[in-house]
């Protein structure tokens, strides 16, 4: 009997919920009982990290600065004065880029002062016509890929330019130009360095662990203390998400190179430097480029979240329109994020990929050809927006800067849409929804909320014995103590109710529909690019469609949540069949299995630690996508890092709810990994 | 020389307190940053005050920032004014910053405004809940089984804003009236949500229950808010009192960073005694949401149309 169950995993497995089920009838709930829920010992902890940075922030190393404005001195803290001349380096080069497309005053003043800038009213920097912006952009992705690129990229510019978002597209772009770069270089350099020094490795590994699944609203109200509001503390909150991945592929590609390349660059006499940037780096190109991918998808992102901490442009105009209840209007500023994304991805995919041709004896004309051609098209867009500015009489010169909201426009058609489904298909889903809501998630609900904290313990840390031995059990303990020890116990169990619900819908649907496009090579790009536009695409904008149809119930979060937590789960159950061997394939349909076998013994198993990994992903995006739901209305912990925002100790509480929905993630993510890791080896992948 | 400006100061220092006479003293050249919020008339009135301040030579940002978080911002000089602090909604988080210190009381809008539980007016006439705006209405069975859902667990439901607004004053207060084994509260996620719910309501005509303020877009529509026991002070559970009361007709405050006077003593004159009404601002909401301009172009046109109304505030700083 005891060797059965030290053989059988799944009677163990069974034991355990038994010892769970029993320990839920035994344990009665009431306040002093410490088996049912755990004292809050760090209650004070939020107060702790608030008066700790308010400290550092205003009380520390007091200095004396003059204030030519008042003309007085007055007492600033050194730290203070410190991390707002960072972000003073960061908003002049923002408003730099920005005033190359948009035109300003801002740079001048940088060099001159306000006082000179506001008698010398001629000294402004004139925006660059949109058709310049619009042809030069076309012209870089033809001289880096070819004429495809240069249609797709050209015909981005066009569209933002023709729909009138020209102006808060090129905020958001510049934004993205200086995020984005900085997100890749410091995530390159840590990369560079964890790999180079194991020490560093080590303590980099939880701190990216935390960062990736901490939710970006948690530190928000961090960034704007140390760096105050505007279009650099959106850049800074956006890089602290954007840089983790970067890390991560950059660490994973340096590693996975053969040591016969490393020793190739040094017999060719290398130097420590030339072998890294001129050898090791460039091979590990595909990994690194992946990671710049990420990086770009995440910045545009959090292109709306960004616009809550004072980033101008397309996220802040959609959060405008979407309190206006304009989902038309919000739908193409959406789209234009997403085309953005999808042109920067492209255009720096290309820029990777091209090869430096050190043969070529090329003359002038043809070594120049791109810079030339820019030099007319740059004549050429002048000239129209000066004659344009003949033409126009109003006001607009539609050939220099379409004005906002004056260009064409499709709203009105989306808005329509928009009411045809709720006028054709809510009465349908009304009775699903009141069903679904009290047969399942009420049920659900109370359920999660109606477990002892010493089952819940019992629950997980087996779960994390049995799949991985006493280290993992133990991990898995340590995150869920932290959480049971702050005050806020039972609105992570509300969180971990949504999260699980929905991490199931979206594995399912997420693994029949990645199964089902990998059959073919097209339906697999289509699928991809699906993916990629899910991604980037603002969850906001369907938070209203789906409240419209399911009120502001748990329902509504639920769907908000599977929408986009499906994505990785579709991605890496595609990722994962393709990279099953074509010649597994052969032989097993050789050993007689018909495809549907193949599909279960083969295809399946194989891919089976790949996937894995997307469910982790699908956990990570849920999570995230959890306290976004808090904007439709939940009393998770959600609700209370949005609460946050306007808390007097909101930097604590914020930072530690965070860390809370962290762990969750971090708990899960344990024995995720481990499983998958040793099926690996089974398998013989690792 | 260095005499000279000390005394400049000083002077500068004493007008900002109460003589209104500042009048050599001239704005710093430096933009006077302005917060944009995520409703119309904030936004519109955000570019008008702008306009304002543009219209006497001084320098003006625009910066996007949450309704919450702006005062910790106001506080450290990141922004500069804010000018619709709503009592009930905001007047937490801008005394929280005035305590910390950093965030001075720039005077009040002639508004006031109401920020309560209410129902859009269609309700009252179709009869959903006879007895309405009277709020022992609430009590009987025919009115609050018409606002049950499906996760109230057959109780009514008020729709309240984030718990960030007013933390659990409602929760409390049905409480309170006795009425919280008849109705239950839930916390919506933002005002979005709140639209949304109003918007759904009306298509499929049933009663709700939400929370609401006047001026706002939803006044043209028709929005009656319900008829508590009168507010007096300290009324409220957070306050001592029983919880038994409404809201009170509240205040519309604005608040500057305590640098302002000193650095931009014109335009803060004009800031301080700049006062919208109700109607005044519900016109400029109505440019956007009803006449759908664009919130820039609003602001261009009520500064337009009303120079009666904004130019003798600059003549009163000079």
């Amino acid at each position: 009997m005891i060797e059965a169950l030290r053989q059988k995993k799944y009677l163990q497995f069974i034991l355990l919920v038994i010892f769970f089920l029993i320990l839920c009838v035994v344990i009665t709930p009431s306040e002093g009982n410490w088996f049912w829920r755990l004292p809050p010992l760090i209650k004070e902890l939020p107060l702790i990290i608030n008066n700790g940075v308010d400290y550092v922030m205003f009380d520390w190393w007091l200095i004396d600065v003059w204030d030519p404005d008042i003309e007085e001195y007055e007492e600033k803290p050194l730290m203070n004065q410190f991390t707002r001349s960072a972000s003073g380096v960061v908003l002049f080069m923002i408003e730099f880029v920005r005033e190359i497309f948009l035109g300003g005053v801002k740079t001048i003043v940088t060099f001159t002062g306000w006082d000179w800038a506001t008698e010398n009213e001629w000294a402004r920097w004139p925006a660059l016509p949109w058709t310049v912006v619009a042809g030069g952009a076309a012209i870089l992705g033809y001289a880096l890929k070819g004429p495809r690129l240069a249609l797709f990229v050209g015909f981005t510019f066009v569209y933002i330019a023709v729909f009138g978002q020209w102006e808060p597209s090129m905020e958001t772009l510049s934004f993205v130009l200086i995020a984005a770069p900085m997100s890749v270089l410091l995530g390159l350099l840590l990369g560079i360095w964890a790999f180079r020094n194991k020490y560093v490795e080590m303590v980099l590994n939880p701190i990216l662990n935390v960062m990736q699944i901490m939710p970006h609203f948690s530190y928000l109200v961090p960034v704007v203390v140390f760096f105050g509001i505007g279009d650099h503390a959106g850049a800074i909150a956006t890089v602290i998400f954007a840089t983790p991945p970067m890390v991560r592929l950059t660490i994973l590609g340096l590693k996975k190179l053969s040591p016969e390349i490393a020793e190739a660059g040094l017999m060719s006499g290398c130097n420590n430097r030339q072998l890294l940037f001129k050898v090791l780096i460039p091979t590990a190109r595909r990994d690194i480029l992946i990671g710049v991918n990420q990086v770009i998808m995440s910045c545009l992102a959090m292109v709306v979240i960004a616009s809550l901490i004072g980033a101008k442009g397309l996220g802040n105009n959609l959060l405008i329109a979407l309190n206006q209840l304009r989902i038309g209007l919000a739908l193409e500023l959406g789209v234009c994020i997403v085309l953005i994304a999808i042109m920067l991805d492209r255009l720096s995919l290309a820029w990777a990929d091209k090869q430096v041709d050190y043969f070529a004896d090329l003359s002038f004309v043809e070594r120049h050809k791109f810079s030339l051609m820019f030099g007319v098209v740059f004549i050429v867009g002048v000239l129209l927006a000066l004659i344009g500015s003949l033409v126009f009489k109003e006001g607009f010169n539609y050939l220099y800067l379409i004005p906002h909201n004056k260009g064409i426009t499709t709203q009105d058609f989306w808005q329509a849409g928009v009411d045809w489904v709720w006028d054709t298909f809510f009465y349908a889903l009304k009775s699903f929804n009141e069903w679904f809501i009290v047969e399942v998630l009420v049920p659900v609900k109370s359920a999660y909320l109606a477990m002892p904290v010493a089952a819940t313990f019992v629950l997980a840390m087996g779960i994390g014995y049995i799949v991985g031995g006493a280290r993992v059990g133990l991990a898995v303990g340590g995150f869920l103590l932290f959480i049971a020890l702050t005050e806020w116990w039972d609105r992570a169990l509300i969180t971990a109710y949504l999260m699980t619900l929905s991490v199931l819908i979206s594995t399912f649907i997420g693994v029949v529909m990645g199964t089902l496009c990998a059959q073919n090579p097209v339906t697999t790009r289509i699928m991809l690019t699906i993916c990629d536009t899910f991604q980037t695409f603002p969850s906001f904008i369907y938070l209203i469609p789906v409240m419209m149809l399911f009120g502001v119930t748990d329902t509504s979060v639920l769907i908000a949540i599977v929408v986009y937590a499906t994505v990785p789960a579709t991605r890496y159950t595609i990722q994962g069949l393709l990279s099953v061997p074509p010649q597994l394939h052969e032989a097993g349909s050789m050993s007689g299995v018909n495809r549907v076998q193949r599909y279960l013994a083969i295809e399946l198993p194989m891919a089976f630690p790949h996937m894995a990994l997307g469910i982790n992903q699908t956990v990570v995006f849920a999570l995230s996508m959890v306290i976004i739901g808090a904007l439709i209305g939940t009393d998770d912990l959600g609700q209370l890092i949005l609460k946050s925002l306007s808390d007097k100790d909101g930097v604590g509480n914020g930072l530690v709810l965070g860390l809370c929905v962290a762990f969750i993630g971090l708990a899960i993510d344990q024995v995720l990994r481990t499983w998958a890791n040793q099926r690996k080896q089974a398998l013989g992948l690792a | 020389m260095k005499f000279v400006t000390k005394l400049a100061a000083l002077s500068l220092l004493v007008a900002s307190f109460g003589f209104s006479n500042v009048a050599n003293a001239k704005d710093s050249t430096k933009p006077i940053v302005i917060p944009i919020h995520n409703w119309s008339s904030q936004i519109v009135m955000a570019y008008v005050i702008g306009g304002i301040f543009e219209s006497i030579g001084d320098n003006v940002e625009y910066v996007p920032a949450d309704s919450q978080a702006v005062y910790e911002s106001i506080r450290n000089g990141d922004v500069t004014i804010s000018h619709e602090v709503w009592q009930s909604t905001f007047g937490k988080s801008f005394y929280n910053a005035m305590t910390k210190g950093g965030v001075i009381d720039a005077g009040t809008h002639a508004a006031t405004t109401l920020e309560e539980m209410g129902v859009p007016t269609w309700v009252v006439e179709k009869g959903l809940c006879p007895g309405l705006p009277n709020w022992e209405a609430l009590k009987s069975e025919e009115c609050y089984k018409n606002f049950t859902t499906a996760d109230s667990g057959g109780k009514g439901r008020w729709l309240e804003g984030p718990q960030s607004w007013h933390g659990d004053l409602m929760p409390e207060r049905l409480k309170a009236l006795g009425l919280d084994d008849k109705w239950t509260v839930k916390f919506a996620g933002g005002a979005d949500a709140l639209w949304t719910e109003l918007a759904s309501a009306k298509k499929e005509g049933r009663g709700t229950v939400v929370f609401n303020w006047t001026p706002n877009f939803t006044d043209a529509e028709g929005f009656t808010f319900i008829e508590f026991p009168a507010y007096t002070d300290g009324c409220r559970k957070a306050d001592g009192g029983e919880g038994k009361c409404g809201s009170p007709k509240g205040w519309l405050k604005k608040a500057a960073n305590y640098k302002f006077p000193k650095t931009h003593p014109h335009a803060y004159t004009i800031f301080s005694q700049l006062s919208f009404t109700t109607p005044q601002i519900g016109q400029m909401a109505a440019l956007v949401d009803v006449d759908k301009m664009d919130h820039k172009d609003a602001a261009k046109q009520w500064l337009k149309d009303n120079e009666a109304i904004w130019k003798p505030w600059t003549q009163a700083g000079m």
